[in-house]
Protein backbone atom coordinates (compact mmCIF):
# COMPACT_ATOMS: atom_id res chain seq x y z
CA UNK A 1 0.00 0.00 0.00
CA UNK A 2 1.44 3.38 -0.92
CA UNK A 3 1.47 6.16 1.62
CA UNK A 4 -1.25 8.80 1.55
CA UNK A 5 0.02 12.30 0.88
CA UNK A 6 -3.30 14.13 1.24
CA UNK A 7 -2.11 15.84 4.43
CA UNK A 8 0.86 17.57 2.76
CA UNK A 9 0.49 21.31 3.18
CA UNK A 10 -1.91 20.96 6.09
CA UNK A 11 -1.51 23.60 8.80
CA UNK A 12 -2.37 23.24 12.47
CA UNK A 13 -3.54 25.94 14.86
CA UNK A 14 -0.65 27.93 16.36
CA UNK A 15 0.08 27.49 20.05
CA UNK A 16 1.49 30.01 22.50
CA UNK A 17 4.08 28.96 25.09
CA UNK A 18 5.07 31.28 27.96
CA UNK A 19 8.73 30.69 28.80
CA UNK A 20 9.23 30.47 32.55
CA UNK A 21 12.44 31.09 34.47
CA UNK A 22 12.05 27.97 36.61
CA UNK A 23 11.22 25.88 33.52
CA UNK A 24 14.52 26.93 31.97
CA UNK A 25 16.35 25.98 35.17
CA UNK A 26 14.49 22.65 35.37
CA UNK A 27 15.28 21.84 31.74
CA UNK A 28 18.93 22.86 32.02
CA UNK A 29 19.28 20.75 35.17
CA UNK A 30 17.75 17.71 33.42
CA UNK A 31 20.17 17.97 30.52
CA UNK A 32 23.16 18.57 32.78
CA UNK A 33 23.73 22.08 31.43
CA UNK A 34 25.74 24.16 33.89
CA UNK A 35 26.18 27.41 31.92
CA UNK A 36 25.21 30.27 34.30
CA UNK A 37 23.20 31.89 31.47
CA UNK A 38 20.58 29.18 32.13
CA UNK A 39 20.63 29.32 35.94
CA UNK A 40 21.77 32.71 37.22
CA UNK A 41 19.65 35.76 36.36
CA UNK A 42 22.41 38.19 37.28
CA UNK A 43 24.88 36.37 35.02
CA UNK A 44 22.38 36.42 32.17
CA UNK A 45 21.74 40.15 32.66
CA UNK A 46 25.46 40.86 32.88
CA UNK A 47 25.80 39.13 29.50
CA UNK A 48 23.19 41.45 28.03
CA UNK A 49 20.03 39.33 28.20
CA UNK A 50 16.76 40.37 29.84
CA UNK A 51 16.50 37.14 31.84
CA UNK A 52 17.64 33.50 31.90
CA UNK A 53 18.53 32.24 28.42
CA UNK A 54 16.92 29.04 27.15
CA UNK A 55 19.31 26.22 26.16
CA UNK A 56 19.32 25.56 22.40
CA UNK A 57 17.14 22.46 22.44
CA UNK A 58 14.57 24.10 24.71
CA UNK A 59 12.88 24.70 21.35
CA UNK A 60 11.52 21.17 21.69
CA UNK A 61 9.63 22.31 24.80
CA UNK A 62 7.93 25.31 23.23
CA UNK A 63 7.29 23.48 19.92
CA UNK A 64 5.84 20.30 21.45
CA UNK A 65 2.28 21.58 22.00
CA UNK A 66 2.14 22.74 18.38
CA UNK A 67 3.55 19.46 17.00
CA UNK A 68 1.19 17.10 18.82
CA UNK A 69 -1.90 17.57 16.63
CA UNK A 70 0.09 16.86 13.45
CA UNK A 71 1.94 13.85 14.84
CA UNK A 72 -1.33 12.29 15.94
CA UNK A 73 -3.43 13.43 12.97
CA UNK A 74 -5.13 10.35 11.43
CA UNK A 75 -4.90 12.03 8.04
CA UNK A 76 -1.09 12.09 8.41
CA UNK A 77 -1.23 8.49 9.59
CA UNK A 78 2.00 7.94 11.55
CA UNK A 79 2.10 4.41 12.99
CA UNK A 80 4.10 4.92 16.18
CA UNK A 81 4.56 1.19 16.72
CA UNK A 82 6.60 1.12 13.49
CA UNK A 83 8.55 4.32 13.99
CA UNK A 84 12.26 3.60 13.63
CA UNK A 85 14.02 6.89 14.02
CA UNK A 86 14.23 10.28 12.47
CA UNK A 87 15.99 13.58 12.59
CA UNK A 88 15.57 17.25 13.35
CA UNK A 89 17.04 20.47 12.09
CA UNK A 90 16.78 23.93 13.60
CA UNK A 91 17.66 27.45 12.51
CA UNK A 92 17.64 29.92 15.36
CA UNK A 93 17.11 33.66 15.48
CA UNK A 94 17.33 35.84 18.60
CA UNK A 95 17.83 33.83 21.78
CA UNK A 96 14.73 32.89 23.77
CA UNK A 97 14.72 34.18 27.35
CA UNK A 98 12.45 33.73 30.36
CA UNK A 99 9.40 35.93 30.01
CA UNK A 100 9.11 35.46 26.24
CA UNK A 101 5.85 34.30 24.72
CA UNK A 102 6.56 32.01 21.79
CA UNK A 103 3.94 31.35 19.13
CA UNK A 104 4.56 28.22 17.06
CA UNK A 105 2.80 27.18 13.87
CA UNK A 106 3.27 23.71 12.37
CA UNK A 107 2.61 22.42 8.87
CA UNK A 108 3.13 19.15 7.02
CA UNK A 109 6.02 19.66 4.59
CA UNK A 110 6.20 16.28 2.90
CA UNK A 111 5.13 12.66 3.14
CA UNK A 112 7.02 10.16 1.04
CA UNK A 113 8.00 6.52 0.80
CA UNK A 114 11.37 5.14 -0.17
CA UNK A 115 12.83 1.67 0.20
CA UNK A 116 10.04 0.45 2.45
CA UNK A 117 10.30 3.46 4.74
CA UNK A 118 7.88 6.31 5.13
CA UNK A 119 9.11 9.82 5.77
CA UNK A 120 6.83 12.30 7.50
CA UNK A 121 8.30 15.81 7.60
CA UNK A 122 6.87 18.73 9.56
CA UNK A 123 8.01 22.34 9.74
CA UNK A 124 7.57 24.55 12.78
CA UNK A 125 7.96 28.33 12.78
CA UNK A 126 8.27 29.97 16.20
CA UNK A 127 8.08 33.72 16.78
CA UNK A 128 8.46 35.76 19.93
CA UNK A 129 6.20 38.53 21.20
CA UNK A 130 8.18 41.10 19.18
CA UNK A 131 7.52 39.19 15.96
CA UNK A 132 11.09 37.92 15.57
CA UNK A 133 11.46 34.39 14.21
CA UNK A 134 13.33 32.59 16.99
CA UNK A 135 13.30 29.07 15.56
CA UNK A 136 12.44 27.27 12.33
CA UNK A 137 12.39 23.53 12.90
CA UNK A 138 12.27 20.61 10.46
CA UNK A 139 11.06 17.41 12.12
CA UNK A 140 11.47 14.12 10.23
CA UNK A 141 9.79 10.95 11.45
CA UNK A 142 10.71 7.68 9.75
CA UNK A 143 8.33 4.74 9.92
CA UNK A 144 8.73 1.20 8.60
CA UNK A 145 6.25 0.37 5.86
CA UNK A 146 3.41 -2.02 6.65
CA UNK B 1 39.57 26.66 18.20
CA UNK B 2 40.20 23.07 19.14
CA UNK B 3 37.75 20.32 18.16
CA UNK B 4 34.94 19.22 20.46
CA UNK B 5 35.79 16.06 22.40
CA UNK B 6 33.82 15.57 25.61
CA UNK B 7 32.80 12.44 27.49
CA UNK B 8 29.56 12.80 29.46
CA UNK B 9 28.69 11.16 32.77
CA UNK B 10 26.51 8.05 32.34
CA UNK B 11 22.86 8.67 31.50
CA UNK B 12 20.77 7.51 34.47
CA UNK B 13 17.14 6.53 34.91
CA UNK B 14 16.79 9.49 37.23
CA UNK B 15 18.06 11.82 34.52
CA UNK B 16 15.60 10.31 32.02
CA UNK B 17 12.74 10.86 34.48
CA UNK B 18 13.93 14.38 35.21
CA UNK B 19 13.98 15.12 31.49
CA UNK B 20 10.50 13.59 31.08
CA UNK B 21 9.19 16.17 33.52
CA UNK B 22 11.24 19.04 32.15
CA UNK B 23 10.33 18.39 28.52
CA UNK B 24 6.83 16.99 29.06
CA UNK B 25 7.59 13.65 27.38
CA UNK B 26 5.69 11.00 29.31
CA UNK B 27 5.92 8.17 26.80
CA UNK B 28 6.10 5.20 29.23
CA UNK B 29 8.79 3.60 27.04
CA UNK B 30 11.21 6.02 28.70
CA UNK B 31 10.30 5.61 32.38
CA UNK B 32 8.23 2.41 32.88
CA UNK B 33 10.57 -0.62 32.88
CA UNK B 34 7.83 -3.33 32.70
CA UNK B 35 6.16 -1.42 29.86
CA UNK B 36 9.43 -1.11 27.92
CA UNK B 37 10.29 -4.79 28.44
CA UNK B 38 6.82 -5.90 27.38
CA UNK B 39 7.44 -3.92 24.19
CA UNK B 40 10.61 -5.93 23.58
CA UNK B 41 13.19 -3.47 24.90
CA UNK B 42 15.99 -4.47 27.27
CA UNK B 43 15.11 -1.54 29.53
CA UNK B 44 13.83 2.00 29.41
CA UNK B 45 15.98 4.18 27.17
CA UNK B 46 16.69 7.87 26.82
CA UNK B 47 14.52 10.05 24.64
CA UNK B 48 16.25 11.07 21.43
CA UNK B 49 15.48 14.63 22.53
CA UNK B 50 17.58 14.13 25.66
CA UNK B 51 20.58 12.90 23.69
CA UNK B 52 20.11 15.69 21.15
CA UNK B 53 19.95 18.21 23.99
CA UNK B 54 23.10 16.85 25.67
CA UNK B 55 24.99 17.15 22.38
CA UNK B 56 23.39 20.54 21.64
CA UNK B 57 24.48 21.95 25.00
CA UNK B 58 28.03 20.71 24.48
CA UNK B 59 28.06 22.34 21.07
CA UNK B 60 26.73 25.61 22.51
CA UNK B 61 29.49 25.56 25.13
CA UNK B 62 32.06 24.82 22.43
CA UNK B 63 30.98 27.35 19.78
CA UNK B 64 29.29 29.93 22.06
CA UNK B 65 25.61 30.01 22.99
CA UNK B 66 24.99 33.28 21.14
CA UNK B 67 26.87 32.18 18.01
CA UNK B 68 25.01 28.90 17.49
CA UNK B 69 22.63 29.53 14.57
CA UNK B 70 21.71 26.10 13.30
CA UNK B 71 21.78 22.52 14.48
CA UNK B 72 20.60 19.25 13.02
CA UNK B 73 20.69 15.66 14.22
CA UNK B 74 19.82 12.20 12.96
CA UNK B 75 18.94 9.57 15.50
CA UNK B 76 20.95 6.38 14.95
CA UNK B 77 20.68 4.19 18.04
CA UNK B 78 19.13 4.03 21.50
CA UNK B 79 20.93 5.32 24.59
CA UNK B 80 20.43 3.09 27.63
CA UNK B 81 20.88 3.87 31.32
CA UNK B 82 24.57 3.54 32.15
CA UNK B 83 25.77 4.65 28.74
CA UNK B 84 28.26 7.47 28.77
CA UNK B 85 28.66 9.32 25.53
CA UNK B 86 31.64 10.68 23.67
CA UNK B 87 30.62 13.93 21.95
CA UNK B 88 32.82 15.06 19.09
CA UNK B 89 32.76 17.91 16.62
CA UNK B 90 35.06 19.46 14.06
CA UNK B 91 34.93 22.18 11.39
CA UNK B 92 33.86 21.05 7.92
CA UNK B 93 36.68 21.64 5.43
CA UNK B 94 35.88 24.35 2.92
CA UNK B 95 32.66 25.43 4.65
CA UNK B 96 33.41 28.23 7.11
CA UNK B 97 30.97 28.32 10.02
CA UNK B 98 29.83 24.72 9.55
CA UNK B 99 30.72 21.85 11.88
CA UNK B 100 30.06 18.12 11.83
CA UNK B 101 29.05 16.40 15.05
CA UNK B 102 28.67 12.95 16.51
CA UNK B 103 27.64 11.27 19.74
CA UNK B 104 28.81 7.71 20.32
CA UNK B 105 28.78 5.28 23.23
CA UNK B 106 32.05 5.42 25.16
CA UNK B 107 31.82 1.65 25.59
CA UNK B 108 31.95 0.02 22.15
CA UNK B 109 31.74 3.16 20.07
CA UNK B 110 28.23 2.69 18.66
CA UNK B 111 27.12 5.97 17.06
CA UNK B 112 23.85 7.21 18.54
CA UNK B 113 23.59 10.62 16.84
CA UNK B 114 25.16 12.32 13.88
CA UNK B 115 24.66 15.98 13.24
CA UNK B 116 25.86 19.39 12.17
CA UNK B 117 25.94 22.90 13.52
CA UNK B 118 26.36 26.33 11.98
CA UNK B 119 27.44 29.60 13.53
CA UNK B 120 26.35 33.15 12.78
CA UNK B 121 28.60 35.10 10.45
Amino acid sequence: MSVSTTAVGKRYPPTVYAVGREKIREYAMAVGETNPLHHDVEAARAAGYADLVAPPMFCVVYCAPALGPGLFDPEVGIDFARMVHGGQQFRWGPLVVAGDEITTAVSVTSISEDGGRRYFVFESVSTNQAGDTVCVGTWTNIVRGA
Amino acid sequence: MSDLDVTTPPVTRTQIVRFAGAAGDFNPMHHDEPFAQAAGQDSVFAMGQLTAAILGDAVAAWLGRDRLAGYGVRFKAKVLPGDDLVLTGAPVDGEPGRYELQAAKADGGEVVLTGWATTRA
